[in-house]
C-alpha cells in the first residue's frame, strides 16, 4: 500500500516561530540546523553574496546608479510577479499577465499616438483594460468553471492576437503613417515618458512604484481580512466555503488585481520603450511566474508571498545586470533564470523538511 | 515466544516524544485491542509498526524476525504486517478501477501486468474480494474506485490487506465509516482470521466493538502502555487508565429540555431526488439528535440547511422569515452554523496555525475595518485551546502537527462561540476521546440552554442519546422516528435506522 507522507501526529513541523526554534534546539545534529537555516535564509544569502561578488569584481557595478538601474530593470517583472503571486495565493495561476502587459504597451501607444491623448488618459485606459481582462478571466474561472491554467492560457492567446488587430500587426510609434496615409497626430507625451525616467531623489520612479505596490500587497495579504481569506481559499477552497467565505469573490478579486498589476507593468514597459512595440511583454509571463515561484521558497515560507516575489525579482535583476557587466552574452540570460528557479525549487521541495504547500501542478 | 513482540519502542517528532517506550506482545490468533485517548500515540505506534515512520528506538519482531528499518513499509509488509489506516483516501488510488485497487500491490510489484485488459484482472480481483465475502459484480469491479461509497472503499482496503495473508493485521478505527451490517461482516472476517492464526491489533474508541472482538485489551496513555486486561473487562478501569487523572465520568443523565419556539421549519424537503418529502421543525433551546446510517441523508440535511448543497426540493423558514440560503456565507450571516462531517476535506487548512484556523469563520469580528487585530485573534485561539483542552504547544502551532482528536477539537470549538440561531454539528465526536466528548456535549447543552436550536448528527446512537433531548432517525432520506429521548428505547431507534422503504413507519 503506497502511503503518502501525510501524518496527523506531528511529523510535519509547520508552525512558524517558537516551534521552529524548539525543533532546532531539540535536534543537536548540525546538519538539520544548517539545512533549516539554508531553507529560510539561503536565498537572501545568495542574493547578498552575488551582490558583494559583483561589487568587488566589477568597478562599474559599485556605482549607486548601477544599483538603482538594476532595481529599475527588475521593476516590471516585480510588478507583474506581484499580480501572479495574488493568483497563486488563491490556488490559481494567471498565464495571461504577459499578454496583458503587452496589450497595455499597445493600448497606451494607441491612446497617445493615434488619438493624441495625454499621458493621464493613456494610463487610465490601460488600467481599465487590465481590470477588464482580469474580470473576464474571473468570469471564465469562477462562473464558467474552467480550470485557472486553461482559462488564462486561452485568454493569453486571444489578447495577444487581439491587440494586433487595430494596429495591423505594426508597432506604434510617434510620427508613423496611418492606414489612410496620414501621419499619426500624437506622440508619446513627456509626462508618460516620465514614468520610467523620473526620479524621486536618487530613486527611479518605477522603483518607488514597485516599493509602494509591494508594501501594499504585503499589507493586503498579511494584515487584512481579505488577504487572509484569499490564503484560505488557496489552502482549501471547500474548507473556506464551509467557513462562510465567498470563495468565488476572492478568486475573482485575485484575477482582477492580477490584470491591473500586469497593466501597471505594461505602463512602465511602454514608458521605457517609448513606442508601442508589438513584441513587448512576450517574455514577461515566464519571468513573472518564475519570480513568484522563487518567492514561495525564499524565507522558507512555502507559500506565495509579496516579499518573496520582490526578492526573487531583485535576485534575478542582480544576476542579469552583473553578468551583463562582466560580459556574459545576453542569450545566456534564460539559462541563468532557469538555474535560479531550479535552485529555488530545490530549496522548497528537496531541502525543506516539510513539503512545499504550493505545488503548481495541482492547479489543474 | 510470542508471535508479535514490541520492545521499548520509542518515537519522537522533532524533540517531542510521542512514544516513550511501548512494550507489548501477543500471539497468533489473538485479537489485541488498543485503546487510548487523543494524542496518546496510537496513530504513531501504528505507523511505526507499518514502517511508515522508521523505527527510532526499540525492537519489533514478528516470529522472531525484525524488519530492516531502512526499508520502510516494504520491510514491514515482507514480515507479514498489513495495516489498514483510518484515512481511506491514503489507501485507495483514485482513477483506477476497483479491480486494480484490489490488486494494486501485485500490479505495483510487477506480478500482474500494469497495462492490458482489465478483463484479465477480473478473476484475480474477484478472488481478493471473495476473501472478505464480497460478491461484487464485474460492473462494480470495472468501475472507478471513487464510484464506490466510502464504506465500500474501506472494504477494498481490507480485502487487499487480507489477500496478502498477513501474520499481523493492524486495523485503525476500521468501522468509523461502516454501517451496522458492514461492521458485522468485518467482525465475521476478524473471527475467521483469529481462527486462522492471524494476530490482530484492533484500534478503536468504541467499547462495544472491543467487547465483542478483543481477546485482550491494552491501554496506551502518553506514549506507553498503562494497563492490560483480559476478560472479563473492567471498562471503568480501562477508561480511567485512558484518561488518567481526569477520571472516568458517569454517563450523562438523559436530557429532556423542551424547546418552545420553532427556530427552523422545513417544508416538503426531499433530501434525495427520489426520496419522499417531509416536514421537520427545529425548536429553540432544544438539542435534536439526528441518527442514521451512512447514506441515510444526515449530511445532506445538514448541508442543505447550511446552504452548502441545495435540497432536491423543499422550502425553509427561519423564525418568521423565509430562509433560502444560496451559500454557507449566507447561512452564517443568518446565524446558522455548521461543523461539517469530514475534518480533513471540509475544515482543515494545511499549514495554518490553530489561531488562524479557529478565527476563520468569524474573521469579520476581528477586523472591523478590514485590518486584522492579530493580538485578539491569538487570544481567541488560546481561548479555544483552554476551553477544549487542546494538547498544543501554543496557539501558533500548526494544525497539521496536532493529533486527529485535537484537530477535531479546534475545528468544532471554533464554531461554539456566541449564540447562533441554529447550530448544526455533523459527526462532531469523530475521533475524540470520551473526556473530550463529555466536554463537547456540555458545551452543546449550554448552547441550547442559551436559546439556540442545536442539531447533532451522528451514526452512533449512544453519542446522540448522550446529548440530545429529541431523537430523529433518518433512513433513506426520510425521518422514520421523531421522539423525546426520555421516552424512546435504544432498540427502537436501531430498528428504525435499519428500516427499509415501504415498511411500517408508525
Amino acid at each position: 500500500m503506497a502511503l503518502p507522507e501525510v501524518d496527523g501526529s506531528g511529523a510535519k513541523q509547520t508552525a512558524p516561530g517558537p516551534d521552529k526554534q524548539a525543533v532546532a534546539v531539540a535536534r543537536p545534529s548540525t546538519g538539520a540546523g544548517v539545512r533549516e537555516f539554508a531553507v529560510r535564509y539561503g536565498f537572501i544569502a545568495i542574493t547578498v553574496g552575488l551582490f558583494v561578488f559583483f561589487a568587488v569584481s566589477e568597478e562599474s557595478f559599485r556605482q549607486p546608479s548601477t544599483l538603482f538601474s538594476m532595481l529599475k530593470f527588475a521593476s516590471v517583472v516585480a510588478v507583474v510577479g506581484l499580480g501572479v503571486t495574488l493568483t497563486m495565493v488563491v490556488g490559481g495561476l494567471d498565464l495571461s499577465v504577459g499578454s496583458v502587459a503587452g496589450m497595455s504597451v499597445t493600448i497606451s501607444a494607441m491612446a497617445m499616438v493615434f488619438y493624441a491623448q495625454v499621458g493621464g488618459v493613456a494610463i487610465a485606459v490601460v488600467l481599465l483594460a487590465g481590470a477588464l481582462v482580469g474580470a473576464l478571466n474571473a468570469l471564465l474561472i469562477v462562473v464558467l468553471r474552467i480550470p485557472d491554467l486553461l482559462a488564462t492560457l486561452a485568454s493569453m492567446f486571444v489578447i495577444m492576437g487581439l491587440k494586433l488587430v487595430p494596429v495591423d500587426g505594426q508597432s506604434v510609434s510617434s510620427g508613423m503613417v496611418l492606414r489612410d496615409g496620414s501621419v499619426a497626430p500624437g506622440r508619446f507625451t513627456p509626462d508618460f515618458l516620465a514614468i520610467d525616467r523620473a526620479f524621486l531623489g536618487p530613486v527611479p520612479l518605477p522603483v518607488v512604484i514597485v516599493g509602494l505596490l509591494a508594501v501594499g500587497t504585503w499589507f493586503f495579504l498579511n494584515r487584512t481580512r481579505w488577504g487572509r481569506l484569499m490564503y484560505a481559499v488557496g489552502a482549501n477552497p471547500e474548507a473556506a466555503r464551509l467557513a462562510g467565505v465567498r470563495v468565488g469573490r476572492y478568486r475573482a478579486l485575485a484575477y482582477v488585481l492580477s490584470g491591473v498589476f500586469a497593466a501597471i507593468g505594461g505602463l512602465i514597459l511602454s514608458s521605457r520603450i517609448g513606442q508601442g512595440d508589438i513584441s513587448a511583454g512576450n517574455s514577461l509571463l515566464l519571468d513573472a511566474v518564475a519570480v513568484a515561484l522563487v518567492g514561495t521558497s525564499v524565507l522558507g515560507l512555502g507559500r506565495p508571498n509579496a516579499w518573496g516575489t520582490i526578492l526573487g525579482a531583485v535576485l534575478i535583476g542582480i544576476l542579469i545586470t552583473g553578468l551583463t557587466i562582466t560580459g556574459f552574452p545576453y542569450y545566456g540570460q534564460d539559462i541563468v533564470k532557469g538555474i535560479v528557479l531550479l535552485l529555488a525549487l530545490l530549496f522548497s521541495f528537496t531541502l525543506s523538511r516539510r513539503r512545499s504547500r504550493y505545488a503548481p501542478a495541482a492547479v489543474i | 515466544m510470542a508471535t508479535i513482540e514490541l520492545h521499548d519502542v520509542r518515537h519522537a517528532f522533532g524533540g517531542n516524544p510521542v512514544l516513550r517506550g511501548v512494550s507489548i506482545e501477543w500471539d497468533a490468533g489473538e485479537v489485541l485491542a488498543l485503546m487510548g485517548a487523543n494524542g496518546a500515540g496510537k496513530s504513531t505506534l501504528i505507523k511505526v509498526l507499518a514502517g511508515v515512520h522508521p523505527l527510532q528506538h526499540g525492537r519489533i519482531s514478528v516470529d522472531g524476525a525484525s524488519p530492516d528499518p531502512a526499508d520502510g513499509p516494504q520491510a514491514a509488509r515482507r514480515l507479514g504486517i498489513e495495516t489498514v489506516h483510518q484515512r481511506i483516501d491514503e489507501g485507495v488510488v483514485p482513477g483506477l478501477s476497483v479491480a486494480e485497487n484490489l490488486l494494486f500491490e501485485r500490479i505495483a510489484q510487477g506480478d500482474l501486468p500494469a497495462v492490458g485488459s482489465l478483463r484479465r484482472l477480473l478473476p484475480a480481483a474477484r478472488e481478493v474480494a471473495a476473501g472478505l465475502g464480497l460478491d461484487w459484480s464485474d460492473a462494480v469491479l470495472r468501475g472507478d474506485v471513487h464510484e464506490l461509497g466510502i464504506a465500500d472503499q474501506q472494504l477494498v482496503l481490507l480485502a487487499r490487506a487480507l489477500s496478502r495473508r498477513p501474520k499481523l493485521l493492524v486495523l485503525d478505527e476500521p468501522t468509523s465509516a461502516l454501517s451496522g451490517a458492514e461492521t458485522e461482516r468485518l467482525f465475521g472476517v476478524i473471527d475467521d482470521m483469529r481462527r486462522g492464526g492471524v494476530a490482530v491489533l484492533y484500534v478503536s474508541h468504541r467499547i462495544g466493538e472491543i467487547e465483542r472482538l478483543a481477546d485482550r485489551i491494552a491501554v496506551l496513555r502518553d506514549g506507553s502502555i498503562r494497563s492490560e486486561q483480559t476478560r472479563p473487562y473492567d471498562w471503568q478501569a480501562a477508561v480511567r487508565d485512558m484518561l488518567g487523572e481526569r477520571g472516568a465520568r458517569e454517563l450523562a443523565e438523559v436530557h429532556d429540555r423542551r424547546g418552545d419556539e420553532v427556530a427552523l421549519e422545513l417544508r416538503g424537503v426531499r433530501l434525495f431526488a427520489g426520496a419522499a418529502p417531509f416536514d421537520l421543525e427545529l425548536r429553540r433551546g432544544e438539542v435534536t439528535g439526528v441518527v442514521g446510517l451512512l447514506g441515510a441523508g444526515k449530511s445532506e440535511l445538514a448541508m442543505g440547511v447550511f446552504g452548502a448543497e441545495p435540497f432536491a426540493a423543499g422550502t425553509m423558514r427561519l423564525g418568521d422569515e423565509p430562509y433560502a440560503p444560496t451559500s454557507p456565507a449566507a447561512a452564517v450571516a443568518r446565524e446558522v452554523y455548521l461543523v461539517p462531517e469530514d475534518r480533513a476535506a471540509q475544515a482543515m487548512l494545511p499549514g495554518w496555525s490553530i489561531a488562524r484556523t479557529a478565527s476563520l469563520p468569524f474573521l469579520r469580528a476581528l477586523s472591523p475595518r478590514g485590518v486584522l487585530r492579530r493580538g485578539e485573534e491569538r487570544a481567541d485561539g488560546r481561548d479555544v485551546i483552554d476551553r477544549f483542552d487542546v494538547v498544543a504547544s501554543s496557539e501558533d502551532q500548526g494544525v497539521d502537527a496536532l493529533s486527529g482528536g485535537n484537530q477535531q477539537k479546534v475545528v468544532v470549538g471554533r464554531w461554539l462561540r456566541g449564540q447562533p440561531r441554529v447550530m448544526l454539528l455533523d459527526e462532531p465526536f469523530r475521533g475524540i476521546d470520551i473526556g473530550a466528548r463529555h466536554d463537547l456535549s456540555r458545551r452543546v447543552r449550554e448552547l441550547a440552554a442559551g436559546g439556540s436550536a442545536v442539531v447533532v448528527l451522528a451514526a452512533d446512537v449512544d453519542e446522540v442519546l448522550e446529548v440530545a433531548d429529541r431523537v430523529v432517525v433518518l433512513a433513506e432520506g426520510v425521518p422514520r422516528l421523531d421522539a423525546r429521548t426520555a421516552g424512546v428505547s435504544r432498540d427502537l431507534i436501531v430498528a428504525r435506522m435499519a428500516a427499509l422503504d415501504g415498511e411500517d413507519v408508525a
